[in-house]
């Protein structure tokens, strides 16, 4: 046992070093499940150059100085991406100074922009890709913090490759809570969150047109600070998309009339019962992001949770992505997906939940979530079926880096696998 | 008030009508026993079952092994037996498993169904007594809720015994009771038969966040001494009631409801679940008993316990532990996938447990992903003994492993028809049996129970779907 250990941490250090700065990789030989327009290719080739995919199929010409990672017998993927998360603004969420995800809201609201704090080098990146979780929307307020205002903020997507150019896309939404937790961020009622998010759309219209003589001091005063006003212009535009919390059926269609009158991009994130009014969402054109081990009536908002929710959506023609906003266990939306199917998603369908639908949703899928020429290098070599849960990801490349295996919990593994050692494990690294 | 004065008043004319009804030596009280716990006695009655041969499936006998093609016969409630040739009496239904599995029902020994029910609101947050440090006195029995619908969607998944426990937010947070998982209207009604009760206990960081602006502790040095104090008192409580019990005065000492709880431990009739995640303070809480001369069951998270596995193989205790948890606290920052199974590969008793309404749906999920990330560094677990993880062990934990845990002759028929392998993200239990009687059937609504806050709750009329 513990020579095999010793004998794997010895090869990654030889092997993963060489192969983080090669820039040519061809994956060989593998079960290909592209998300991408030639579907699944039996004992493909991936071709990977400066960071970008410019090759698959079945006869790629593998040239000579490739680093080869043979797939053989193995499945490959795009790189999971999580559509709810807090990467990066959240390290330990009992331990307030770690965590930037969230705010009182006492003076900047819709401008939060989730961005300016993201630490690439998060213990929880590390945990995290290393069992397949490439891109993230790192959505401020996702889970384990609440906002001081129904504006939570603006999210951005990253690479959890760590520094470097980690960030993909920073403003890709707006997130709001509406419903039950808009109600007690905004004074008690369903009401008031509409209100002060309709007021604040307003607002910003209004400001767009009349900003130059609320320049000079001509115009009434704004609710809002400039720097938020700035930020809901391309909400208004219908050009970044509106993220909303809700999960009663009801707050849904209000969500739908909110986008028919201002003309937004809308995506609902919850959605309990959002297969109530599946048929709208899917006239609507609007996606959800849900969590599909929910069937518990968890509040009064939820009463209609149901495991079949994924399915039914999908079947109605809506967009969906797979995520439970945890971010810690990001690794674990493999077996939500799987749970979905077990409840009547088709496969490919729960595969494309966790790659190309998220980068979709965020508008960043001609360059993200599925196995086609042009796109960012991000896969996955797993060790069998990606959503089982004895499967494993064998071999992660984001961006065309090579990643290594290992991440704090597996170095902590490794000091602990032997109790029985001559010396204090506090020696051993 | 005008009623509590009217019950006073009652309590008081019996208790002089009782004085004069006596002869000169004063009755003799028992001694408050947590195992004669007769005011909240066990209703639990089996439900209607017939003599049943599951046949032809992939058997985890919940011990360790594995029977390919094998039978499960029950009758009575219990198993009658477990084999590759088992002969069907006459009267049996036989159910033919080909490519179907049949484990033992899992039992979680950590839940808090039934106190921090569905909807999650806080008028059913019953679940923590968060007014003292130490609320030895509180039972969550007093509090379960027969009516969360968690009860129905855990049996769904396999789940046919369970503890609810209190909260972690107090260092003595309360009484913890057993359940059979079958759909009830009283508590009383799901109270597993002949299970001994459990104190909940809690370390490191809950109780000194909680409490360190309510008068303390404050930190890790005053959690300690506040279980020394409570246990020296306890001590002191027992000895009264020990020397009364020998005959030395005629005055039986005074009941403390407090003190009944942690004397009870000390006797042995309380088995103890202690909250705890840091590896060396499990080892302090260890030290703590031995100084006061009770036994440690289970600790429960215990994300750190791979750091001392060895140390809890040693003293017998189980560690409850989730399969990847970690990182939300500080205490939870050096959190493993390979941590229950390296408390099992130190001969330590692994349990999953799941601390979650939601995580119970799917604890066979939860020992695949700890069994698959063993195997990945060549730790060579194999479904049958993983499952020790989920039954087993926790029984043992429970001190009911003589009743249940495991598919042996003459023990509870509690078992689980899974439709395919229980590790497969793909599978669902099918049939669930409590006591030999179907509970659960995923293709027959009328074994899916609904609680009555679910019933017609969701009003679809109108909608298209």
């Amino acid at each position: 046992m513990k020579r095999i250990i010793q004998w794997m941490s010895f090869s990654c250090l030889i092997l993963c070093t060489h192969l983080s700065q090669a820039q040519t990789i061809a994956v060989t030989g593998g079960r290909l499940l592209t998300q991408g327009s030639s579907g699944t290719i039996e004992n493909g080739t991936v071709l990977i150059r400066d960071g970008r995919i410019v090759a698959v199929g079945q006869h790629v010409q593998v040239p000579a100085d490739a680093l080869v990672i043979d797939a053989a017998g193995k499945i490959v993927t795009p790189g999971l991406f999580d559509a709810y998360s807090e990467f990066g603004v959240l390290e330990v969420s009992g331990v307030d100074a770690t965590v930037d995800a969230g705010q009182s809201g006492e003076r900047f609201s819709a401008s939060f922009d989730v961005s300016y704090a993201i630490n690439p080098r998060s213990i929880l990146i590390g945990v995290n890709r290393i069992e397949g979780v490439t891109r993230a929307a790192v959505v401020p307020g996702a889970s384990w913090t609440m906002p001081g205002s129904i504006f939570s903020g603006q999210a951005a997507v990253i690479d959890l490759a760590g520094p470097g150019k980690w960030l993909t896309r920073s403003a890709v939404a707006m997130f709001v809570h509406l419903g039950e937790s808009g109600s007690g961020l905004s004074g008690g009622s369903r009401v008031n969150a509409m209100l002060v998010l309709r007021d604040g759309l307003e607002e910003a219209r209004d400001y767009a047109t009349h900003s130059h003589i609320w320049e000079q001091g001509a115009h009434r005063e704004f609710t809002l600070t400039r720097k938020d006003l700035d930020a809901l212009q391309p909400v208004l535009r219908g050009e970044t998309l509106l993220l909303v919390a809700v999960e009663r059926a009801s707050d849904i269609t209000q969500a739908l009339q909110l986008k028919k009158d201002f003309g937004l991009k809308l995506a609902i994130v919850g959605g309990a019962e959002a297969w109530v009014v599946a048929a709208d969402l899917a006239a609507a054109d609007v996606p959800v992001i849900l969590d599909p081990q929910r069937n518990l009536p968890s509040g009064f908002d939820s009463l209609g949770a149901t495991l079949e929710n994924a399915a039914r959506l999908q079947k109605a023609g809506v967009l969906i992505a797979i995520s439970d906003g945890g971010t810690y266990n990001a690794r674990n939306i493999t077996q939500y997906a799987g749970l979905a199917v077990a409840n009547g998603l088709p496969y490919e369908a729960a595969l494309r939940a966790i790659t190309l639908n998220p980068a979709r949703i965020y508008g960043v899928n001609s360059e993200l979530g599925s196995l086609e020429v042009g796109k960012a290098a991000d896969l996955v070599v797993w060790s069998a079926d990606p959503l089982e849960l004895t499967s494993f990801a064998d071999q992660v490349i984001i961006r065309g880096k090579n990643i290594p295996m290992v991440s704090r919990a597996t170095r902590l593994r490794d000091r602990y696998m032997n109790l029985d050692e001559p010396m204090p494990l506090g020696y051993k690294k | 008030m005008q009623q509590r004065q009217k019950i006073s008043l009652f309590l008081a004319v019996v208790t002089l009508l009782a004085a004069c009804g006596s002869e000169d030596k004063p009755a003799r009280v028992p001694a408050p026993s947590a195992i004669g716990d007769t005011p909240y006695a066990s209703t639990y009655k089996a439900l209607p079952s017939q003599v049943t041969l599951i046949r032809n499936a992939t058997v985890l006998t919940g011990e360790g092994a594995r029977i390919e093609g094998g039978s499960v016969l029950m009758a009575d409630g219990k198993i009658l037996a477990v084999g590759a040739q088992v002969e069907a009496p006459a009267d049996a239904l036989v159910i033919d498993a080909d490519g179907k599995w049949v484990t033992p029902g899992i039992i979680d020994n950590h839940s808090h169904l039934g106190v921090y029910a569905s909807p999650g609101v806080m008028a059913t947050s019953d679940g923590n007594e968060i007014t003292g440090a130490n609320t030895a006195e509180v039972w969550a029995e007093h509090a379960v809720w027969p009516q969360d619908q968690g009860f129905n969607t855990a049996r769904a998944g396999g789940v046919t015994v369970l503890q609810t426990l209190p909260g972690s937010a107090n260092l003595f947070g309360g009484r913890g009771v057993t359940l059979k998982n079958v759909p009830s209207r009283t508590m009383e009604g799901m109270k597993f038969p002949g299970a001994p009760q459990s104190l909940k206990m809690a370390c490191g960081e809950n109780p000194k966040r909680v409490y360190g602006e309510k008068g303390g502790p404050y930190s890790r040095m005053g959690n300690v001494a506040g279980y020394r104090k409570a246990w020296v008192q306890a001590a002191a409580y027992k000895q009264k009631w020990d020397d009364y019990e020998a005959g030395k005065g005629d005055t039986p000492p005074e009941r403390d409801l407090q003190l009944d709880t942690l004397m009870g431990v000390l006797n042995g009739e309380i088995l103890v679940h202690i909250h705890c995640y840091r590896a060396d303070e499990m080892v302090v809480m260890l030290d703590v008993a031995s100084e006061f001369g009770y036994k440690v069951a289970s600790f429960h998270h215990a994300v750190e316990a791979y750091k001392i596995a060895d140390v809890l193989a040693e003293r017998g205790t189980c560690a409850a532990m989730w399969a990847d948890w970690w990182g939300f606290k500080m205490e939870a920052l050096d959190g493993i996938r390979e941590n229950i199974a390296l408390v099992d590969k130190a001969g330590a008793c692994a349990i999953v447990h799941s601390d979650s309404e939601v995580g119970i749906q799917r604890l066979n999920q939860e020992a695949a992903k700890a069994m698959g990330a063993a195997n990945r560094v060549g730790m060579g677990i194999t479904p049958e003994h993983a499952w020790t993880w989920l039954s087993l062990n926790p029984a043992r934990s429970l001190g009911i492993d003589k009743l249940t845990g495991s598919l042996v002759p003459g023990k509870n028929a509690d078992l689980v028809l899974w439709n395919g392998n229980p590790f497969s993200v793909y599978s669902k239990a099918e049939k669930v049996y409590v006591d030999g009687a179907l509970v659960y059937d995923l293709n027959d609504p009328a074994y899916q129970a609904e609680s009555d806050f679910v019933l017609g709750s969701l009003d679809l009329e109108g909608d298209t779907q």
